[in-house]
């Protein structure tokens, strides 16, 4: 078992026959993922060839579900278009949209994020700006890389890629059951909260890796919550104790305005929610060490 | 992005908003002729990105074009909080019977907009909130209905905006929402909002955040970048498309990955505690496709720092194999020596995760006496550190 996604998920990919999509589909269909097709209404009707495996294209998310079964879509479009494809995806009431794309306008991320709720939340977003979700073993849904780690019994939640995968392969001799990048922009789908409920409620998953980093308040809203509802152990990681105020580093969302969104007010408050917090990504893994043994 | 006041005095002109008359001047001439062309008496601000310049003296009145050139030598050149001021506003002088408070801006935490709005402005909003809690009024957007009249009055009504003045505010309120919208503003602040004399309500001031996310449907706001405030470095980088931060300390980084890099920074400064107090001289996230002509361009900004002694290449291939990364080092190291830029600062790599072992077979094989491999981050850190103490 795992979260959101699991061996059973059928995956299609929004802009599977651009540059990085059909990159990414090859790598997917080698981890051992479902895909199932491909969405570009340009291109409907053909079919894409990952190295003896064909897959179908399909003109929007709505014929590629009804066609294939699928209830995960990746999506790989560039920012200007982005918006349009993750509405396409919640007007089709898919239930995972994973959104790959660096880059995308707030007002953008806004708009779509404001569309799913008025529509009830019949979609999970997960991004934009993110590198994905996987279940090791099971699925990959993005641009983790797939051997980095097995199967196991903890689960991650980080808004920065390459942090998560120095996590993963720090802790590759416990494994993961579901490890989640929920993206570094101001205005994400899915949050810490989200993963941590699920992980939470996820008997296959024993503790919880969380990784936040500077900007923002979602880690004191998710120590809160940890405080409040998460009995498993957590162990914690924040990027930026040493980032000076105003400037941005690197993600849109990762910058410390006035006395906000410091690494050291995250931390207490994570530590006053029992959770331990490494002071580097490897001390962190050695928490987590002691956790699991 | 962060505007200037006039920019934003500008913008909302523009977008058919009510501001008084103004322009900019970088010299005392220039601001004499704008003196001249607004008549009568003036208003010299200095254009700094920093609050609190009204009580270092950046603000000042002038009757004539006399007196606004004069004002202007004075100002133009102050430090303010440690910026320089290169820019001067004038703008004409209003008769302000009341200041209010009205801003839009990104809510992160409910993952939509909101407008905060107070009949007491003219002050930091943050003041108002702490002591008259009951004036501050704050109403959710929602991002697709927007400002509708509807909810202009809503607003209005919960600021408790009084009766005289609701029409026209309600009128900028929908104004200056299709203004953020058609801009990719992250935040518009109006402090003051105010009414004058004659019953007018007019924008005197203008705090404005674009998205940068959203440039590539607005080629005009390239011209709005202050250059002077730029570092040649940072421009350096920008034009070879890295995204590149320069900081204060002595140890180069090079890293993949915002949070790695970031992490990478945290572990340098710690380490850097034990060696003299060396911090990191920058941030620089080469991304996840680190191929050896974007190493190249990487290492060539960093060690054009002259305040670099020793850089720290800290890499974790995921998608990207670091026997990929290594060659890219390496020729890196070639091509800058290509174009007469003879490395000499000791580089300390970490290679971790995809290929990593083949990865540092290539480092040791190349047996550059420059690169010295270390292969945990924190003791790869502690080596940077190290070297760059020494190098001081």
């Amino acid at each position: 078992m795992a979260i959101w996604l699991t061996k059973d998920s059928k995956v299609i990919v929004q802009g599977m026959t651009g540059s990085e999509g059909s990159k990414h589909t090859r790598r997917m269909l080698a981890a051992g993922t479902n895909v199932v097709g491909g969405v570009n209404p340009r291109k409907a009707g053909t079919s894409v060839d990952f190295d003896g495996t064909a897959l179908p294209v399909f003109a929007n998310v709505g014929e590629a579900m009804k066609e294939t079964g699928a209830d995960v879509s990746v999506i790989f479009v560039p920012p200007a278009f982005t918006k349009a494809a993750v509405l396409e995806a919640i007007d089709a009431e898919i239930p995972l949209a994973v959104v790959i794309t660096e880059g995308v306008p707030v007002q953008d991320s806004a708009a779509f994020w404001a569309h799913n709720i008025a529509q009830g939340q019949k979609t999970r977003i997960i991004g934009p700006n993110c590198p994905g979700i996987a279940s090791p073993g099971a699925s990959n849904a993005g641009i983790i890389p797939a051997d980095i780690t097995p199967a196991g019994r903890i689960g991650l939640v980080s808004k920065s890629g390459t942090l998560t995968y120095q996590l993963m392969y720090e802790l590759r001799d416990f494994g993961f059951s579901t490890c989640v990048g929920i993206g570094g922009d101001p205005i994400i789908g899915t949050t810490h909260i989200d993963a941590l409920k699920a992980f939470q409620e996820d008997p296959e998953t024993d503790a919880i890796v969380m990784i936040g980093e500077i900007g923002g308040d979602a880690e004191e809203r998710a120590a809160e919550f940890i405080k409040a509802n998460v009995t498993k152990p957590v162990v914690g990681y924040i990027a930026g104790f040493t980032a000076p105020p105003g400037k941005t580093m690197g993600h849109a969302g990762a910058i410390i305005s006035g006395s906000a969104g410091t690494a050291d007010a995250k931390k207490e408050a994570l530590e006053a929610a029992g959770v331990k917090v490494g002071k580097t990504p490897s001390e962190t893994a050695r928490l987590m060490r002691e956790v699991m043994s | 992005m962060d505007l200037f006041e006039y920019q934003g005095r500008d913008l909302f002109e523009r977008h058919g908003l009510p501001v008084l008359g103004g322009g900019v001047a970088e010299t005392p001439q220039e601001a004499r002729a704008i003196a001249e062309r607004l008549g009568g008496k003036v208003v010299v601000k200095a254009q700094v990105k920093v609050g609190g310049r009204g009580k270092a003296g950046g603000v000042k009145l002038a009757d004539g074009a006399d007196e606004a050139e004069a004002r202007a030598t004075d100002i133009l050149g102050m430090d303010i909080k440690g910026h320089t001021v290169h820019k001067v506003m004038l703008a004409e002088t209003a008769d302000i019977k009341e200041e209010y408070y009205f801003s839009y801006l990104l809510d992160r935490a409910n993952r939509t907009f909101l407008c905060i709005a107070s009949v007491a402005g003219g002050m930091e909003i943050e003041t108002v909130a702490e002591e008259q809690p009951d004036k501050v009024a704050k109403i959710a957007i929602d991002a697709n209905e927007g400002v509708t009249e509807a909810k202009a009055r809503e607003i209005v009504a919960a600021a408790q905006f009084p009766a005289e003045v609701a029409e026209q505010i309600t009128d900028i309120a929908v104004k200056l929402w299709q203004a953020f919208v058609a801009e990719d503003a992250t935040l518009v602040e109006v402090n003051p909002l105010a009414k004058v004399g004659d019953g007018r309500v007019l924008l005197l001031d203008a705090k404005i955040t674009l998205d940068e996310n959203a440039s590539f449907r607005h080629p005009d706001h390239e011209a709005l970048v202050d250059q002077s405030a730029v570092d040649p470095l940072e421009q350096a980088a920008k034009a070879k498309n890295l995204n590149y931060v320069k900081l204060d300390g002595e140890v180069g980084i090079i890293g993949n990955g915002a949070g790695l890099v970031m992490s990478t920074l945290d572990v340098v400064a710690y380490a850097g505690e034990a060696h003299g107090g060396v911090k990191p001289a920058n941030f620089l996230d080469i991304g996840g496709g680190a191929s050896a002509a974007v190493m190249a361009n990487g290492l060539e900004v960093v060690l054009s720092d002259p305040a670099v002694k020793s850089v720290f290449v800290n890499v974790f291939g995921g998608i990207t194999a670091c026997d990929e990364v290594a060659n890219g080092i390496i020729q890196a190291l070639a091509l800058l020596g290509e174009r007469g830029e003879a490395v000499t600062k000791p580089l300390v790599v970490r290679l971790d995760g995809n290929n990593a072992e083949a990865g540092r077979a290539i480092l040791d094989e190349a047996n550059n006496p420059l690169v010295e491999r270390v292969d945990t981050m924190d003791g790869a850190a502690e080596r940077a550190a190290e070297l760059a103490a020494a190098g001081k």
